[in-house]
């Protein structure tokens, strides 16, 4: 558990957490532990998927992100805006204008994510086609699932798409163009507004690749807040700004079967929401379902409209890109817009810089590298769990029953951590009532014991 | 290290219980993913072949560091001829298994492509053992 494979921008503020285990007990890949009182993250079991983020009740988890004014240190500021962006804003709020605001508030250019999704479904549409022996392909547009399936489903990492996303072609497109145009490379930064936390960790250390594509991350929410200000205070913006990026079929990429449609498959499932997509990787990993070609798999209900960093409701979010895309449409259909952008003209320099390094598996299933110390291992959390009481209460700190019995085995907990044990080995006279308070104190830190003895 | 399974007849829509544990104990010992994977699928195969085809029985999984033996031990009628039984496309399942998507005849056949080991005992009338052995070297 020492060394860490993942950057990780979930993090939780010690100071806030009161050790309530909703957290713990929500977690789809058991990565929390109550330790001292307060939640704790196991790095190499975190996905990043946010399910801590939407259950805290105190606003203890949070995601970490860029100072905002890092985009000064450069004099090209360029922002990478996913069209779920714009989902957040009420129907009586234009694309374009938020487009412009997002000029007011300090960015020379801005470029919406799903500009790059036609260029990127081409790739993927090839890549499916020579692939028929990897079957069933798997995107790799949501890193959350990326880190699941290299954590908890090793047997598939081949069946990954090594293609970079959308959000990565749009960004050295960008900065080809602006060097075309005459920019010095190293006074280009490009920064991603981004919906969930998991976005950002793939940033930060991307699988696979060596550097990451864009020079910082914003949150979602923050982004909303300050743009959201300026039109609330009726602030005059520059009307000749155009909201005129992605066609029409692009901007639905980031939602529920967005990839699917675009994808040339026979048999294909859009699963969304991660105890879902679990489930269902387990029936892939049993060649349960056969003549499978693809799937698209997103942690987030209702995909990237649900994601943990997006302001309001996902199914409103949905609807209003839905309904953006249905007016695009209609623009196309009358040659109001044309469905060709200037993107499109660099497709061959896309393709040529789209390609993964090799994506490794990170099982956080294995034991131990070494059969019999796995096997020595596996044997005693057996024997352990059966003793334990069954009653998953995470009074112990672990997760459920289950999991102490890992953390026991794997020298991280203890057999007196649990307080069905506790009560048995003080009736045996093998513990004291004083040590137990002590080992109570450890998971649950000082203050917990003194205020339940106060309110006694 | 010692674990049972029930087997219990036409029910198909708990199937899999056996060679789900099995597949988590196995990536916990760090075995070959491809490995799990023919394991899984052979005792998935052999798991619907007993649910389809017996009045029930029990699967019984041993697991030690160099294999894992697997024994479906039915009470049934039993598998009248062995060459036809093993051979591809071969089926006596009825319309209604068909119809869930099971008994195209490529169970025992497709569980012998995945083990080190098969050995089948069986008595008309009485019931089928089924051992299937894989080496994790």
């Amino acid at each position: 558990m020492s060394e860490n494979f993942f950057y990780h921008a979930l993090k939780i503020d010690h100071k806030i957490c009161y050790g309530c285990t909703l957290c713990m007990r929500n977690c789809p890949t058991e990565a929390i532990r109550v330790r001292n009182g307060k939640a704790t993250i196991y790095g190499n079991k975190c996905v990043d998927c946010g399910e801590c983020y939407k259950v805290c009740p105190s606003g203890a988890v949070y995601v970490a992100q860029d100072d905002f004014d890092n985009i000064y240190n450069f004099k090209y500021r360029v922002v990478l805006m996913p069209s779920v962006f714009l989902g957040q804003f009420s129907e009586d709020i234009r694309a374009s204008q938020v487009y412009s605001v997002i000029k007011d508030i300090g960015f020379t250019h801005v470029i919406e994510v799903e500009a790059a999704v036609m260029t990127h479904t081409k790739l993927t549409n090839k890549y499916i086609r020579e692939h028929e022996d990897k079957k069933p392909l798997i995107s790799t547009f949501c890193p959350a699932v990326v880190r699941l399936i290299q954590v908890k489903f090793p047997a598939l990492v081949d069946n990954l798409i090594p293609i970079k996303a959308p959000v990565d072609f749009t960004s050295i497109y960008i900065r080809k163009k602006l060097i075309d145009e005459g920019a010095d490379p190293n006074e280009i930064g490009v920064f991603y507004i981004t919906p969930c936390a998991a976005k950002i960790a793939a940033t930060k250390s991307p699988v696979g690749e060596a550097k990451s594509t864009v020079d910082g991350v914003l949150n979602m929410d923050t982004m909303y807040n300050m743009v959201y200000k300026q039109i609330k205070q009726h602030k005059e913006y520059d009307k000749t700004v155009s909201a005129n990026d992605a066609p029409s079929d692009s901007i639905l990429f980031a939602l529920t079967n967005g990839e699917k449609r675009l994808t040339h498959c026979k048999k294909s499932f859009a699963i969304d929401e991660i105890h879902n997509v679990m489930d269902f990787l387990e029936k892939v990993e049993n060649d349960e379902i056969e003549d499978l070609d693809f799937l698209e798999l997103r942690a987030c209900d209702e995909s990237c409209a649900g994601g943990i960093l997006t302001c309001g409701n996902r199914f409103l979010i949905n609807d209003r890109m839905t309904q953006r895309a249905r007016k695009l449409a209609d623009r196309e259909r009358n040659g109001e817009t044309s469905r060709r952008k200037e993107i499109h003209s660099q497709e061959e320099f896309l393709f040529a810089n789209s390609a993964v390094a090799k994506i490794m598996p990170r099982s956080m299933m294995v034991l131990d590298d070494d059969i019999s110390i796995a096997f020595e291992k596996l044997t005693k959390i057996k024997e352990i769990a059966a003793k334990l009481p069954q009653t998953d209460c995470n009074v112990c700190g672990s997760p459920s029953c289950h999991a102490l019995a890992e953390d026991i085995a794997c020298d991280e907990a203890k057999m007196s951590d649990c307080v069905f044990m506790q009560r048995n080995l003080e009736m045996r006279n093998s513990l004291k009532v004083e040590e137990s308070v002590e080992i109570m104190k450890k998971i649950w830190g000082e203050e917990k014991i003194k205020d339940y003895v106060l309110k006694k | 290290m010692h674990n049972e399974f029930k087997v219990v007849e036409g029910d198909f829509a708990n199937a899999g219980k056996a060679s789900s544990d099995i597949k988590k104990t196995l990536k916990q010992l760090n075995i070959d993913n491809q490995k799990i994977k023919k394991i899984v699928v052979a005792v998935y195969e052999a798991e619907v072949n007993a649910i389809a085809h017996a009045y029930g029985g029990t699967i019984y999984v041993d697991i030690d560091q160099d294999k894992i033996v697997v024994v479906i031990d039915d009470v049934g009628p039993g598998i009248p001829d062995m060459d036809k039984a093993m051979t591809k496309g071969f089926s006596t399942a009825s319309a209604k298994v068909r119809e869930m998507g099971f008994g195209a005849g490529m169970g025992l056949p497709n569980i012998k492509n995945n083990v080190d080991e098969l050995e089948i005992k069986t008595e008309v009338g009485v019931g089928t053992e089924v051992k299937m052995v894989v080496n994790f070297q």
